[in-house]
């Protein structure tokens, strides 16, 4: 459920607002409905990790990944443009990731 | 405790939001750049694109039709010319935007506020050189005059428009990667731009080094060794051409004084083997009986290209061509009517002046006998991230005294030696000369390129012409200082008035040749005249060699067509080869070989003189001749700490075919007297030796196209935005000057006629965007050699197949 909305809310506020609100929606959805800081976590962590690979794709594959086998090169990661990809989702997740944990804390320090 | 916890998790995320968010050194904000929503991603561009497109923008006045070709080339087609230039800067910035602002930021001195303090030297450099001045004086004189004020005011208001149009998500990828914002264009960048040419084809100087070169060897040896008219020469206007006018008076040269050597002062070296080709053969030469007319300007090559293709209409114009990214015009191109390329011409337009300052206050220098006041002028350098710096220049009437930087000025009691050298240069002075592109655009024949001539200021160019009424011509084309002959070979004494410019050449003085009996012009940046014209230009300029090919081979041609140009612009026969490889090659004793030295011996022998992408004896050749060139100056011209300049190729060339036993040949450091012979043979032996050394027996990997490195970068060195090393012929000295990452940034064949037709390639793409398919889609065509035939639209409604695309602006 964590997960879902997550999901849905990040995607939806990626059109509109900075890019690190995501840690602010992963972080409110956890506070009202989250469980565990471990289940907290990774919901946050896929959630955004698959709205970012999803987000990403839409501009890449129409491009035949054209722009982003060019950029991994400026980065020391194998320069196959999937790897920029995966790096791309997995910064993504580690914010969400965070921002759900942080939720979940708050919200057990309440006493919730 | 719980408390405890969540503080720490909140605090790490909201430490790495803002280490995601922050640039660190070179490295992008991770975040900003790689998020999908605002970051690079953003930047891919789709392969499938609106077929139509409408725009509503403040300012327009009516509509604009913008078409686009199969390379994404824009045909802008305007109701009046207001909007022809808007339209030109919109479309531009749109594709191109990063690299208006990088060029004009770093003519500008204004590098340091986006890199940081390692970009302050350059910043300083450009600034001290008086690039800021000058671009203020040439705004002065282009909005002085209201046609070039309105095309600049335009061409503004639509880069701006464009600009206002970006969200960050938007900005060019080169933006997110230096992490900052695009900002408003002013006028005075499109001066900026003309500064940067001027940087790089009139920004050089080897008057420290020929100076030094006076003090160490006499004015005898240098004279012998640097002579004002080179021993082989082939020069544009032909020899024999008739001066048909009086000239002035040559000014006095003045009392002769060499200045003090003042080592804190590096200007950049002029850089050999920089050039181009431009040529037009008329009707008796060619196969339609009307011109054909070619053009390859030699620049740096990289990404985006310096050059922009865009075809202009309006009601009082139908042009195409190429322009520069940010300046209005047409730069070289064609219409029905004419059609005109340009070539560097190498004039001598930049001169330094010793100074004499009455005290260490540095307030006044003597001059004409009395002592005059310094104006100073403060220049303000933006520092990323730390407090500006603040830099005070100094200028006598010549212009800004050049210090190397603060650090390096004269400290601690040496404060009172009076030296300094102040800079006169002709990027200083208020200049118009947007207004000849302006009427060259729309230009109907020969006295329309005549008049279009006279409002060109600088870096000067030779420019080609062709007409469609079967004129052909060619004028080395820029204000030339009136000068004494030599005055600035050396440094001068700045006190003097004798050494001051002394006014200019007239304008329709300056040498120029139409429709010479030999049926051809052309140009490849060798000497402007032989040495019976009247004035002095400079000393020194490119070698012949391609000149000199270029010429033998128009002046042999017949029925020719398009593709014989289109072949010849690829031509790689080299001239110095020709000229010297005999002479190099009877100095070898192959009795005394080994087995590897009997093999290339054997290879450069029978070498056809072409540098072709697999030729094995072009890269011996080039090693050996390298090094028999090095060998033979090195010692005598390398001094650790003192800029010297060696004498030239062509000098050289004297030496090796008529001096052989000139002491020059000579090793100070062994006890034998050396001879050419000697020499020649050491550098064979040192060839062989290193290149078995570096790529084994002599065999294909030994082949030029490997040898020499050949890639084109991206403007900000970025790995993968280039093309890495690709294997290609030519190289300084044959019409195919393609080497490293210099050569033909433009190839362009123009066929006049009734109808005319144009053909052209740059070695990249229209889009400055990484992400675009557009970005390099023309680099093959160019490296196979061949040309693009251009799209030239009669109107905007007229059908094509090769329009793939349509946008319509309106006002708003």
């Amino acid at each position: 459920m964590l997960f879902l909305i997550i999901l849905i809310l990040s995607f939806v506020s990626s059109y509109f607002l900075p890019w690190w609100m995501v840690a602010i929606v992963a972080f409110l959805a956890a506070f009202i409905i989250g469980k565990t800081p471990g289940r907290s976590f990774w919901s946050g962590f896929a959630a955004i990790f698959i709205v970012w690979t999803m987000l990403a794709l839409f501009k890449s594959i129409p491009n035949n990944n054209m722009l982003a086998s060019r950029v991994v090169q400026l980065f020391p990661i194998p320069h196959k443009w999937v790897f920029l990809l995966v790096v791309t989702a997995a910064i993504g997740g580690l914010v969400g990731g965070m921002g759900a944990l942080s939720g979940v804390l708050l919200k057990r320090a309440f006493g919730k | 405790m719980k408390f405890i916890k969540a503080f720490i998790s909140i605090a790490i995320t909201a430490i790495l939001i803002w280490a995601l968010n922050t640039k660190f050194g070179a490295t992008p904000p991770i975040g900003t750049f790689l998020n999908p929503s605002t970051g690079f991603w953003q930047n891919a561009e789709s392969k499938h694109s609106a077929v139509t497109e409408n725009l509503e923008l403040p300012g327009l006045l009516g509509k604009v039709i913008i078409r686009y070709d199969e390379h994404r080339i824009p045909h802008i087609f305007a109701e009046n010319d207001h909007d022809l230039y808007y339209a030109q800067g919109y479309i531009t910035a749109h594709d191109r935007l990063w690299e208006m602002d990088i060029q004009t930021r770093s003519a500008s001195g204004r590098l340091s506020e986006i890199i940081g303090p390692k970009a302050l030297e350059i910043d300083r450099y450009h600034r001290r050189m008086g690039m800021v001045y000058g671009a203020e004086n040439t705004l002065r004189g282009i909005m002085k005059n209201p046609v070039a004020k309105m095309m600049v005011t335009a061409y503004t208001e639509g880069v701006n428009s464009y600009v206002h149009s970006l969200v960050p998500k938007d900005y060019p990828i080169e933006f997110k990667l230096l992490d900052y914002a695009p900002e408003d264009w002013k006028p005075i960048n499109c001066a900026f731009l003309l500064k940067l040419m001027s940087e790089t084809l009139a920004g050089g100087s080897d008057q420290f080094g020929m100076t030094n070169d006076l003090k160490r060897y006499g004015a005898k040896e240098v004279n012998d060794l640097f002579p004002d008219y080179p021993y082989f020469e082939d020069p544009i206007i032909p020899v024999g051409t008739k001066w048909d006018f009086k000239p002035l008076p040559t000014p006095k040269p003045s009392a002769s004084f060499l200045a003090e050597m003042t080592e804190n002062i590096k200007p950049k070296e002029i850089m050999e083997g920089i050039g181009s080709n431009n040529w037009a053969i008329s009707g008796s030469k060619s196969a339609t009986g009307y011109p054909i007319l070619a053009n390859d300007p030699h620049l740096n090559l990289t990404f985006p290209s310096i050059w922009y293709q865009v075809q202009l209409s309006s009601p009082t114009v139908n042009v195409n061509g190429v322009s520069l990214p940010g300046a209005p015009c047409i730069v070289i191109g064609y219409n029905q009517n004419i059609s005109w390329g340009v070539t560097n011409v190498d004039a001598d337009v930049l001169d330094w002046y010793q100074v004499k300052f009455k005290d260490k206050t540095k307030n006044e220098y003597w001059y004409n006998n009395q002592w005059n006041k310094v104006k100073k002028r403060v220049e303000v350098i933006g520092v990323r991230g730390r407090k500006p710096v603040i830099d005070t220049v100094l200028y006598t009437h010549h212009g800004p005294v050049v210090y190397e930087d603060e650090t390096k000025k004269p400290k601690n009691g040496r404060e009172n030696i009076p030296v300094g050298v102040a800079l006169r240069w002709i990027a200083h002075d208020e200049s118009d000369d947007l207004m000849c592109f302006y009427l060259l655009n729309r230009g109907k024949n020969y006295t329309d390129y005549r008049k279009a001539l006279t409002y060109y200021t600088a870096p000067a160019q030779n420019f080609v012409f062709a007409s469609s009424d079967k004129d052909i011509a060619i004028t080395p084309n820029g204000k030339f200082p009136l000068k004494f002959k030599d005055q600035g070979k050396f440094i001068l004494d700045g006190s003097d008035t004798a050494n001051d410019w002394h006014g200019w050449i007239p304008a329709d003085e300056n040498p120029t040749v139409k429709n010479p009996p030999r049926g051809f012009v052309s140009s490849a940046n060798q000497s402007s005249t032989d040495p019976t014209y009247p004035y002095y230009i400079n000393w020194r300029f490119e070698q012949y060699y391609r000149g000199k090919r270029i010429n033998d081979k128009l002046g042999a041609m017949q029925n020719a067509t398009v593709d014989s140009m289109r072949v010849m612009q690829m031509d790689n026969y080299s001239i110095l080869a020709q000229d010297v490889l005999p002479t190099m090659l009877k100095y070898l004793d192959p009795s005394k070989m080994d087995n590897d030295q009997l093999k290339a011996f054997d290879i450069v022998k029978k070498w056809d003189k072409h540098y072709a992408a697999n030729s094995i004896g072009a890269s011996i050749f080039n090693r050996w001749w390298g090094k028999f060139y090095d060998t033979l100056w090195y010692a005598n011209f390398h001094i650790q700490g003192i800029s010297m300049k060696s004498p030239s190729y062509d000098r050289t060339e004297k030496l090796l075919l008529t001096e052989p036993n000139s002491k020059w040949f000579d090793d100070i450091d062994t006890p034998v007297k050396e001879n050419a012979a000697d020499i020649v043979n050491r550098a064979f032996n040192s060839t062989i030796d290193v290149m078995v050394q570096k790529h084994g027996e002599p065999g294909e990997k030994w082949q030029w196209g490997h040898i020499k490195e050949t890639f084109i970068d991206h403007l900000a060195n970025l790995q993968g935005f280039g093309t890495g090393d690709f294997s290609a012929g030519g190289t300084g000295g044959v019409i195919d000057a393609l080497r490293n990452n210099n050569g033909p940034s433009w190839r362009m064949v123009v066929q006049m006629g009734p109808t005319v037709k144009g053909y052209g390639v740059f070695p990249g793409g229209e889009s400055g965007n990484p992400g675009s398919f557009y970005y390099r889609d023309m680099f093959q065509t160019w490296k196979d050699g061949k040309l693009n035939e251009l799209l030239f639209l009669k109107s905007a409604d007229e059908s094509s197949d090769r329009i793939k695309s349509t946008l319509t602006l309106s006002g708003k």
